[in-house]
């Protein structure tokens, strides 16, 4: 009920000093000022007649090379092409370098609590000098002095020798012994997805029966993998449906993908997930009787140690590895490494492993010292207490800040430009030059930087879930 | 750690009575033999030992190898013959007393601040500081490469120390004297750019700010001193505050322009010519220092319970903090021109320095904003039950503390600008790598990446670690919650 007063001054005083007033207000006062910020730059690129925002000129061919990609790449493709080339290369230095940072990481977090002393320096010096030297600085060295400066094809290294030839390097590059990809590939792969979820499933069984109790139980689980299947592949076809205006890229995900689930492998593929969800389902069961009947986990154990050697024959046997071959001059064959793949990835590895190690440093002194000296007085030597009971405390916290730092890790795969290697970055860079379509070329490439980020963080954050020690 | 002592009231803690022999204190710490200390450390089983040779054997090999290559075989003339290369870029040498006379400053400021700081500290000088600063002398002194400027390397020494006693002097005569360390040094930011830009001194960004801040302080002490019966008090207060900023500033504005004669200056140098040590720690600075506006904006925005202004906070910091450092100095470079009006073109390094501060602040917000949450809700309320409104509450009492509690973060945050910096190669500005990278290309040291890469990261190492040992003082010295 809003009366009519005489004296309006004072109401409009009394609404200066109501800070209600004030809340709105400001929103409305800053929303506009944002607003007319975004309108008047934008008027201004109006006015240069770069406005129109359109997406078109990814058709266009290309033009210029690539020589270090697995799309099969070539200057007459589109712009498109060449972008997803690049993330694809982008993607292969992040991966990686996230595993090859992690395993040096933890390597040297652990190493600075050995009780050897100079393994201890050792680890202080490398942190101390990895931090406080630019990446971009130690990225150009290792290229340049390193592994630019290897021998030219004449006198290559070949190591052991020349008959067995596992590694070739020369300045061309390294090569590796390599999978061969033979037509019969799916069926490895499909039997390597198979043990990896069995073996998912066994490690969560083993978990039940270390806790005597059963967890979130497997379909929570279940759903939690399929959400991130899902956002996985929403993100990768709108990516490829939005940005790829080629016809073959479409006809993959529009034609392929279901050409693919009608065939007779696709069929098969179905059949073997069908069959994974059962044994989900009857594995259930099986632990709970176990688990009920007061049986050990022997079984599960050596079922463990089956799985594992069953991945590692079906890694061994189905991608046909081959070592590369030398020929006059050089070597073919096996797998190809560039140097400049190879100094992205030793330097964001090294350089960001100093960064993991201080983090795992840290994690590992969060565990209280009672931890140590309870494993101690068990009769646990050293390592043992740090491999059983401090480090997988210390996970908890190790894993948090850790996503952080292979986002980290995922931004500063940019610099790869700096020593010629063709990410994201360096491909959106030349087309930006060549199309001219700045604005567009930028919103592309900062877009998927941020998928990729996202999709790190939904990952880790499923990882965190798995580690955090729940309802003590 | 008592440099920085910023709280001299912190009493000494008393002594303990004396207790009976048996419980006294800590257990004994025997000092080991080299001996047994070798057994205890190195060789206390035989996985160790093993360790510990093999170890010693690739540390030796190694060290011995980097020895002989540094002192036989490395060529360090890229080194010496374009020092001041490597310094301050294609600065033309002649102007290098510009360059000088800017670590000057920076040294007397120090030197001040440092005196000003540590004006309660009975002995200035004592023998950690002296033996540093007599590190930092013999070094001068005897390295080949700092040789020749070594009367200008003692000079600045001299001012350090020199202003430094100064400082405790002027410090404890009149304690409003630190209050104006930071006027100081943001006077001094401003004289810095001129020494490097040059150009005429009526026209500089120097004197359009010096004539700002001394507006102001006419304005501020005419308010303060004047009153006139007539008027209200707030309406002479206002009313005088503006008169004396707005006649000041004109008479200081047009007066260089109408006295004949007033048209002298230094040599303009155009930015394409600044470049190295001396490009990278002012886009450092510069990043850091113009971020603290925009990111403390941003994180009092994402603590905000308005829907409106948390939103765009967390959409900038998200997006910023998405994305790499390399794709918005180079959006920078190509955008920022874009979006302005026809004919505004910002110069490269404006533009490097815009890149620069929009992402820092985004990692500000977030440092600033973990300040912000350490601070007990006990602190609000204290405040309002004071009397004081949001606002006041905000700036007087939580920003500050929350400040504190992130400086370390801060600082940090630094430490990897000055790294990010070398992205800005990248680009194209003439900044140490970049300059590294360009004297590597011509014929005459082709061959020498090594020992130019390693002469510049052991510059960068130098400043990082530093500045990371610094911070560590500072955050020990800052620790009130110690009593």
């Amino acid at each position: 009920m809003v009366q009519k007063t005489a004296k309006p001054l004072p109401r409009f005083k009394a609404l200066l000093r109501d800070e209600r007033f004030w809340q709105v207000a400001l929103q409305i006062i800053v929303f506009i000022a944002v607003v007319a910020t975004f309108y008047y730059l934008y008027g201004n690129l109006k006015a240069k007649g770069q406005a129109e925002f359109d997406l078109g000129f990814l058709q266009n061919t290309a033009g210029f090379p690539m020589s270090d990609n697995i799309l099969g790449y070539q200057p007459t493709n589109s712009y498109a092409k060449i972008m997803q080339a690049g993330v694809i290369n982008s993607f292969r230095v992040v991966i990686v370098g996230i595993i090859l940072a992690t395993i040096v990481g933890i390597t040297a977090g652990v190493a600075s609590f050995s009780t050897n002393w100079l393994l201890q320096k050792i680890s202080r010096v490398y942190v101390g000098l990895m931090r406080n030297v630019p990446l971009l600085l130690q990225l150009i060295f290792w290229y340049t002095a390193v592994f630019r400066a290897t021998p030219n094809a004449d006198n290559q290294i070949v190591f052991p020798d020349e008959a067995l030839s596992w590694v070739v390097i020369s300045n061309k590059g390294i090569r590796l012994p390599g999978p061969s990809f033979p037509n019969e590939l799916w069926v490895g792969i499909i039997l390597l997805v198979l043990a990896l979820l069995l073996g998912g499933l066994l490690w969560r069984s083993a978990n039940m029966f270390r806790l005597g109790r059963f967890g979130a139980g497997i379909g929570g689980w279940l759903s939690r993998g399929v959400n991130v299947a899902i956002i996985v592949a929403v993100v990768i076809t709108d990516y490829f449906l939005l940005f790829s205006n080629s016809a073959e890229d479409r006809l993959y995900f529009t034609g392929a993908v279901p050409a693919f689930v009608g065939s007779p492998q696709g069929l098969w593929v179905l059949a073997l997930m069908g069959l994974a969800a059962g044994l989900v389902y009857v594995w259930k069961l099986r632990t709970q009787a176990m688990l009920t009947r007061g049986e050990d986990g022997n079984l599960l154990l050596g079922m463990m140690g089956a799985i594992a050697l069953a991945t590692a024959a079906i890694i061994i046997f189905a991608f046909g590895w081959k070592t590369p071959v030398i020929v006059p001059n050089g070597a073919e064959g096996g797998l190809p490494i560039t140097m400049e793949y190879a100094a992205v990835v030793t330097g964001l590895t090294f350089y960001t492993g100093a960064f993991i190690a201080e983090i795992v440093r840290a994690g590992i002194q969060s565990v209280s010292r009672g931890q140590w000296e309870a494993a101690r007085s068990l009769g646990l030597s050293n390592s043992k207490a740090m491999q059983l009971v401090v480090f997988p405390q210390s996970l908890q916290v190790i894993i948090p800040p850790l996503n952080s730092e292979f986002a980290n890790l995922a931004k500063n795969s940019s610099l790869a430009i700096a020593v010629g290697y063709q990410d994201l970055y360096s491909v959106a860079y030349t087309s930006l030059n060549q199309s001219g379509r700045a604005i567009e070329v930028i919103a592309v490439m900062m877009g998927t930087y941020l998928l990729i980020n996202l999709l790190i963080s939904i990952n880790m954050n499923q990882l965190n879930a798995v580690f955090q020690v729940k309802g003590r | 750690m008592t440099n920085l002592d910023v709280s001299p009231n912190r009493t000494p803690t008393p002594t303990p009575p004396p207790k009976s022999p048996i419980e006294r204190g800590a257990p004994r710490v025997s000092k080991l033999g080299p001996v047994a200390w070798g057994q205890k450390n190195l060789f206390n089983s035989w996985f160790n030992s093993i360790l510990t040779v093999v170890l010693l054997l690739l540390i030796g090999n190694f060290v011995i190898g980097t020895l002989l290559w540094v002192f036989s075989e490395a060529q360090w003339a890229v080194v010496t013959d374009n020092f001041g290369q490597f310094m301050s870029g294609l600065y033309p040498p002649e102007a290098y007393w510009r360059i000088w006379s800017m670590l000057g400053i920076i040294f007397l400021m120090a030197g001040l601040t440092w005196g000003l700081l540590a004006r309660h500290q009975k002995k200035l000088l004592n023998q950690p500081v002296l033996i540093g600063l007599g590190a930092i002398a013999l070094f001068a002194v005897v390295l080949p490469l700092t040789q020749p400027h070594v009367l200008n390397l003692i000079v600045c020494l001299g001012l350090l120390v020199g202003m430094a006693l100064a400082g405790q002097v002027i410090g404890r005569k009149i304690p409003m004297a630190a209050q104006l360390i930071s006027l100081g040094w943001f006077l001094s930011y401003f004289a810095v750019l001129y020494l490097l830009n040059g150009g005429e001194v009526r026209a500089s960004f120097l004197y359009l700010v010096s004539r700002v801040v001394l507006s102001l302080l006419v304005g501020w002490q005419l308010s303060q001193r004047v009153s006139i019966p007539a008027l209200p008090p707030w309406l002479t207060k206002i009313g005088l505050f503006a008169a004396g900023v707005v006649i000041t500033y004109l008479i200081l504005w047009y007066l260089p322009y109408t006295i004949p004669g007033l048209d002298f200056g230094i040599d303009n140098v155009r930015t394409s010519k600044w470049g190295g040590l001396t490009l990278t720690l002012l886009l450092a600075v510069s990043g850091i220092v113009l971020c603290f506006p925009l990111g403390i904006l941003l994180a009092l925005g994402r603590r905000s319970k308005l829907p409106v202004l948390r939103g765009f906070s967390v959409a900038y910091i998200e997006l910023i903090r998405g994305v790499p450092l390399i794709s918005i100095l180079f959006m920078g470079q190509v955008l920022i021109p874009l979006f302005l009006p026809e004919g505004t073109r910002p110069d490269r390094i404006v533009r490097a320095v815009i890149g620069l501060t929009m992402f820092s602040a985004a990692y500000l917000a977030e440092n600033i904003r973990a300040g912000l949450q350490a601070i007990p809700q006990g602190q609000t309320e204290a405040a309002q039950s004071l009397g004081l409104n949001k606002t006041l509450t905000t700036l007087l009492i939580v920003l500050p503390q929350a400040i504190k509690i992130a400086i370390p973060a801060i600082v940090g945050q630094f430490i990897s600008l000055f790294q990010d910096t070398t992205l800005l190669s990248i680009v194209g500005l003439l900044e140490m790598l970049k300059m590294t990278r360009n004297l590597l290309v011509g014929a005459s040291y082709s061959g020498d990446y090594v020992e130019a890469f390693l002469f510049i990261a052991l510059i960068y190492w130098i400043f990082c670690y530093a500045m990371s040992y610094g911070s560590q003082r500072i955050e020990a010295a800052l620790n009130t919650d110690l009593r």
